[in-house]
């Protein structure tokens, strides 16, 4: 009997096995063990979190092979990479060493300002920013099997990515109510492929599963962004920034499951030590905002 | 007839969504006291990991065994590695099903794959008489199995990917993400038997 690999249904199924959970940025073997025994669902290999790439400046590319490989080893949860935006060949590559899932990133330095990498290509799934629905389903219409929110990156404030989950959210609300008449002119304004946006308003969401990411400090944001609709979590540099990471990685792994409960979140947000040191988005000049990359 | 699936983390609302096109209600179960009142269980899909570390500092493991021993249980891919007794490697487990179960036996997630199932067990129900199309993601499967437990479905090359004992049912696939609500009707006629 015949066996399918790769396909869109395999794709989009390991992201549907994530929801509910937290996916942790790492940068060593020691804290994907961290994280896995904190019960994060998977985690994302970097060299430097987000927080440390905007502190040092500089292009950000895809990390060292050797570094993913050896957290590849360490956990036996899925493991997700980086690639810079249109730079289809570090794709390649960390689709050959065998990583679960890509981000193509807006947190590393974009290879193309124009064009994001065409995804249907590639075995291993793909998951993307966004910042509203437009930008959700032209990634969908590449290939991406996967969503998250971009927020923004490194700062430890959610204000962006509550921002662009409500976007997201609020978008697919008026497509829902709109008669279907209305739906081709919906999709010029927002810039999305017109069978996506269909899909989309018959499902009453993303025909993805949808994350948030950028900004969650906290058992309190992940909460949050639970509560407005989001399917799961990742935590960029939230977790290994703040004074007591296994603890507060443990309570944000437990505030994403009993999002509902604050009873729950009150015992869980209790004595956590530092959290990180934030950065208000509001104050940062323009120039240096990571969730305008992409388009 | 009431279902619960266990909503620590993972696909639970795939199940349930599954459960309601066949009119059966179904409920979320995150705490031990929600196990109350309930004609049978799902554990679904998700990480084990995560799954075993939420049920044991929530106190559901006991619980569950307890549910276990009396009523019909499913699990689906990881809910299939936490109702093994043995998976080679130390995590929480419920231990009802005499089995032994490999994570991950496939590879990586670039391995994941779809195939087409001969289960006699949906055909002597009655359930028809199609070949089950059956979705594989980062799938465990079953080594080995005790006494008490039956294979109901093989790979080509023999690999035991289905199994029931008594009012338990384990697959290492995810019928919650397919079309073909089979399985799930299977289930149910456990939880009546």
């Amino acid at each position: 009997m015949e066996q399918e690999v790769a396909s869109i249904t395999v794709k989009k199924g390991l992201a549907q096995m994530l929801k509910g959970g937290v996916i942790m940025d790492v940068v060593t073997p020691e804290h994907a063990r961290i994280a896995e025994d904190a019960g994060a669902v998977a985690v994302m290999a970097l060299e430097r979190v987000p927080a440390d790439i905007r502190a040092h400046g500089g292009v950000a590319r895809m990390s060292d092979p050797e570094i993913i490989l050896q957290i590849m080893d360490a956990v036996s949860i899925p493991v997700m990479a980086k690639c810079r935006i249109g730079h289809f060949v570090e794709a390649q590559i960390l689709q050959a060493i065998g990583v679960d899932y890509l981000d193509e990133s807006e947190v590393l330095t974009p290879a193309d300002e124009e064009h994001h990498i065409y995804k249907h290509d590639f075995k291993v799934p793909f998951v993307c920013g966004c910042r509203n629905l437009g930008e959700a389903l032209r990634r969908i219409g590449e290939g991406a099997s996967m969503i998250r929110t971009k927020g923004e990156a490194g700062t430890g404030d959610i204000v962006e990515a509550v921002r662009h989950a409500r976007a997201v959210l609020g978008e697919i609300r008026r497509l829902q109510n709109m008669p279907v008449e209305e739906v081709m002119a919906f999709s010029k304004e927002i810039g999305a492929p017109y069978q996506v946006v269909l899909e989309t308003r018959e499902l009453g969401r993303l025909p993805v599963v949808n994350f948030a990411a950028g900004g969650i400090a906290t058992p309190a944001d992940a909460a949050l962004m639970m509560q407005l609709g989001v399917d799961g979590v990742f935590v960029g540099s939230g977790i290994f920034l703040s004074g007591n990471p296994a603890k507060r990685a443990e309570a944000i792994v437990k505030a994403t499951t009993h999002y509902n409960d604050p009873y729950i979140l009150a015992e869980v947000s209790r004595d956590l030590g530092e959290a990180m040191v934030g950065r208000q988005v509001s104050a940062i000049p323009e120039s240096e905002l990571i969730a305008d990359r992409g388009w | 007839m009431k279902i619960g699936v266990l909503a620590l983390q993972g696909d639970f609302a795939e199940h349930i969504s599954v459960l309601e096109g066949i009119g059966v209600e179904a409920v979320e179960v995150r705490l031990p006291e929600q196990l109350q009142g309930l004609d049978g269980v799902i554990i679904p899909g998700g990480e084990s990991t995560t799954i075993g570390k939420l049920a044991t500092a929530y106190n559901l493991m006991e619980p569950l065994r307890l549910f276990g021993s009396e009523k019909a249980i499913w699990g689906t891919c990881a809910g299939a590695i936490l109702l093994s007794s043995d998976i080679h490697s130390h995590q929480p487990l419920l231990g009802l099903m005499d089995s032994t179960v490999k994570r991950n036996a496939f590879g990586r997630q670039v391995a994941s794959f779809e195939a087409e199932l001969d289960v006699p067990a949906l055909k002597s129900s009655g359930l028809g008489e199609q070949p089950y199309h059956a979705i594989f993601i980062r799938a465990p499967l079953i080594e080995s199995l005790g006494k008490e437990a039956r294979s109901l479905a093989q790979l080509p090359d023999g690999w035991i990917v289905a199994v029931e004992q008594g009012r338990l049912l384990a697959t290492s696939f995810h019928p919650e993400l397919s079309t073909d609500d089979r399985f799930h009707r299977y289930f149910l006629s456990l939880v009546s038997r």
